[in-house]
């Protein structure tokens, strides 16, 4: 009953899906004791920073059927509000607050503003709206280099409680050192499962089956009385808040902003890809996708480069399997998974235990 | 239409560049900008024209685009670099002789390649907007990916041939002779594309067949095929606008087409979503607009287009020419 109410009633309604979350679960909740190194433990804190993005952006492609290209900018205002107000302020807790408010507050304005002014508007136009925005901020922060690093972006320092050079236990536990790192990690892990729960609540509210309503038919909806423009912008405002909260945990966990890292375009089409092979409109999806694609992203990379490798004696093919273009098979994954299964992995999994 | 067309947008143009004389301060530096304002607006209008096609004909949204336009633009590179000879002569008529193939090569290959994207990403998802616009991205991933793959990950130069470089002088105001060229190129595709559509049957067709494609159908045309021949058509188009773009730029990247997507994504939605006369509109406010801003203040280059999309879209929601019955 506890987990019911825990997971608002949206069970995964699939066995295989239960055990795919709660192995999943398992594996984040004990990453550092698990996967010993360096860049495993990383890995899994991006998996945690992207499954809060995702789902943030599910809430607004999968659940209202908006395809937005900024979703980007707001990871990167959360980023960067981190970034900026550690690195003027000073490694302390007021100072990673009050990057987080001032962040906050930039992105409801202007998730607000954009939304107002173009959910009005076509669908087309807001996905292509949404795309000059982001494009434009990106130029922005790059060019405001007294205030964002520029290009280079900026590095900061955090409170010591969470940082790698604090211990606070001399012997190893498990063979796994306590130190601040370990902790940050465990504040991502925390931090994400809330945001994933927030966001699991969200879309089984009244107010979650209205955007549903919208995506399905918005004629409809609006006849019914709903008012679309109200409960769209209303999404967009949601999922822009999440998304900067994402962006939030990612400077925490590098102590680094910059453009490349939280606002290239790069990083939408990633999110575009894990929504829709994740599968779209359920929370679940964007964290299972999350996962697969974060780890498929650091380590497909390493199988290619052995494929490259046992393909050297045929020049073309090499050039094919080559690491650099690993995304060029991520996008053929990508287009055969909007061909074959539309709904994605999650709504395979679940198709399937309901026949 | 013809008995009331809408003539306001043909003002804006001239009230944008009326506007911008006494910011500018002299005569011949607002000359001199507003011609190449014109000029770069009748590039844009090239790579755009085959989107418009695509967009407003058969309601594709093809966010796959600028692929086509990258695949031109390294195509022409290719077929410019087999030909050193001809483009590196002082004589003017063995440039044309060495550009004019590289266009219609970079027009040829992003035609067939067009007829395979269409095949193979686009048809299983008519009519579906929200699919459309994730598997073209998917195309555009792979299109892009494997421009890498064949020409490599890096950047490549473009020059000009040489005696297309350089300026003319007329009146205080200078003026590129390869703009020149592209005023000629747009003027033509303007030309022929309102004369495709307006004046002959096959447009008559198209045009039709967007109305009421079943009616069309049961008079016996085959309506499927000719959109697939505007698809090639449209993506043929944006290969030419990759030649012109590239040789504008003088340097290639593969992520070329992502980069100009914004660009004409911007010129369409001012021009209607599908109307070529508001597409040619939309590219010269958007030149005009970004010579302008780039000379007052250059910082706010990026944001140019932006204001003037928002600006156009505040006065008319569905853009100035808006595509009926959508």
């Amino acid at each position: 009953m506890f987990l019911k109410r825990l997971l608002s009633n949206d069970m995964p309604r699939s066995r295989l899906l239960a055990l795919l979350l709660v192995v999943l679960f398992i594996a984040l909740a004990f990453a550092p004791f698990i996967f010993p190194g360096v860049k495993a433990l990383s890995v899994a804190a991006k998996v945690l920073v992207f499954v809060v993005l995702v789902a943030s952006f599910d809430l607004l492609l999968g659940y209202t059927g908006i395809v937005s290209f900024a979703h980007t900018m707001f990871f990167g205002i959360g980023a960067y509000g981190i970034a900026i107000s550690a690195s003027r302020l000073g490694p302390n807790w007021g100072a990673v607050l009050l990057g987080l408010v001032a962040s906050l507050a930039i992105s409801l304005v202007l998730s607000f503003a954009i939304g107002l002014f173009s959910l009005r508007v076509r669908a087309i136009f807001f996905a292509m709206i949404t795309l000059a925005v982001a494009s434009a901020f990106q130029t922005l922060a790059s060019q405001l280099s007294d205030f964002t690093g520029g290009e280079d972006g900026l590095t900061f320092k955090l409170p010591e409680l969470i940082s790698p050079s604090f211990e606070f236990s001399e012997e190893p536990f498990l063979g796994v050192s306590l130190d601040g790192r370990l902790l940050c990690y465990y504040l991502l892990f925390v931090a994400a499962v809330v945001l994933v729960l927030a966001l699991l609540r969200i879309v089984n509210s009244p107010f979650g089956r209205v955007l549903q309503a919208i995506r399905e038919n918005e004629f409809r909806a609006e006849a019914i009385g709903y008012r679309v423009v109200v409960y769209r912008t209303t999404a967009a405002v949601l999922s822009a808040l999440f998304a900067t909260l994402a962006g939030a945990m990612l400077a925490i966990w590098l102590r680094y902003n910059g453009p490349d890292t939280s606002l290239s375009f790069e990083i939408m089409i990633d999110v575009l890809l894990i929504v829709v092979i994740g599968g779209m409109g359920t929370i679940y999806g964007a964290a299972v996708g999350a996962v697969l694609f974060v780890v498929a992203q650091s380590y497909l990379q390493d199988l290619l480069r052995v494929g490259s490798e046992a393909a050297s004696g045929l020049p073309w093919l090499a050039a094919l399997l080559s690491p650099d273009r690993w995304l060029l098979w991520l996008g053929v994954l990508f287009v055969l998974s909007v061909y074959y299964f539309p709904t994605g992995i999650v709504g395979k999994l679940r198709a399937r235990a309901a026949r | 239409m013809k008995f009331d067309f809408d003539w306001k947008p043909l003002l804006l143009a001239p009230i944008l560049a009326l506007v911008a004389l006494p910011l500018t301060g002299s005569f011949s530096t607002w000359l001199t900008l507003t011609v190449a304002g014109l000029a770069m607006g009748m590039i844009i209008f090239i790579i755009a024209s085959g989107l418009t096609l695509v967009f407003g004909l058969m309601d594709v949204l093809n966010f796959g685009h600028g692929v086509f336009i990258a695949l031109g633009a390294f195509v022409a590179s290719s077929v410019l670099g087999l030909m050193g000879d001809w483009t590196g002569s002082g004589e003017l008529w063995r440039n044309l002789v060495a550009v004019f193939p590289a266009m219609l090569v970079a027009m040829a290959v992003a035609g067939a390649v067009g007829l395979a994207f269409e095949r193979f990403i686009v048809r299983p998802v008519y009519g579906q907007h929200l699919k459309q616009i994730l598997i073209t991205m998917g195309g555009m991933i792979i299109g892009e990916e494997l421009i890498k793959v064949i020409w490599g990950p890096a950047q490549i130069p473009l020059p000009l041939p040489e005696a297309l470089r350089g300026s003319l002088f007329v009146a205080d105001a200078a003026i590129s002779k390869y703009r020149l060229l592209a005023v000629a190129v747009g003027v033509v595709v303007f030309g022929l594309l309102a004369w495709t559509l307006g004046r002959t049957k096959i447009g008559l067709l198209i045009r039709a067949g967007v109305q009421d494609r079943e009616m069309v159908e049961s008079l016996g045309y085959r309506i499927g095929r000719l959109f697939v021949g505007v698809f090639v058509v449209g993506s043929a188009l944006a290969g030419l606008g990759g030649v012109m773009w590239g040789l504008f730029q003088q340097n290639l990247v593969p992520q070329m087409g992502a980069q100009v997507n914004v660009l004409i994504f911007i010129v369409i939605i001012i021009g209607g979503l599908g109307s070529t006369g508001g597409a040619l509109i939309g590219a010269l406010l958007v030149g005009l607009m970004t010579n302008y801003i780039g000379f007052l203040l250059p910082t706010l280059t990026q944001f140019a287009s932006i204001f003037l999309m928002v600006a156009v879209l505040l006065w008319r929601p569905q853009g100035v020419y808006p595509v009926a019955n959508r």
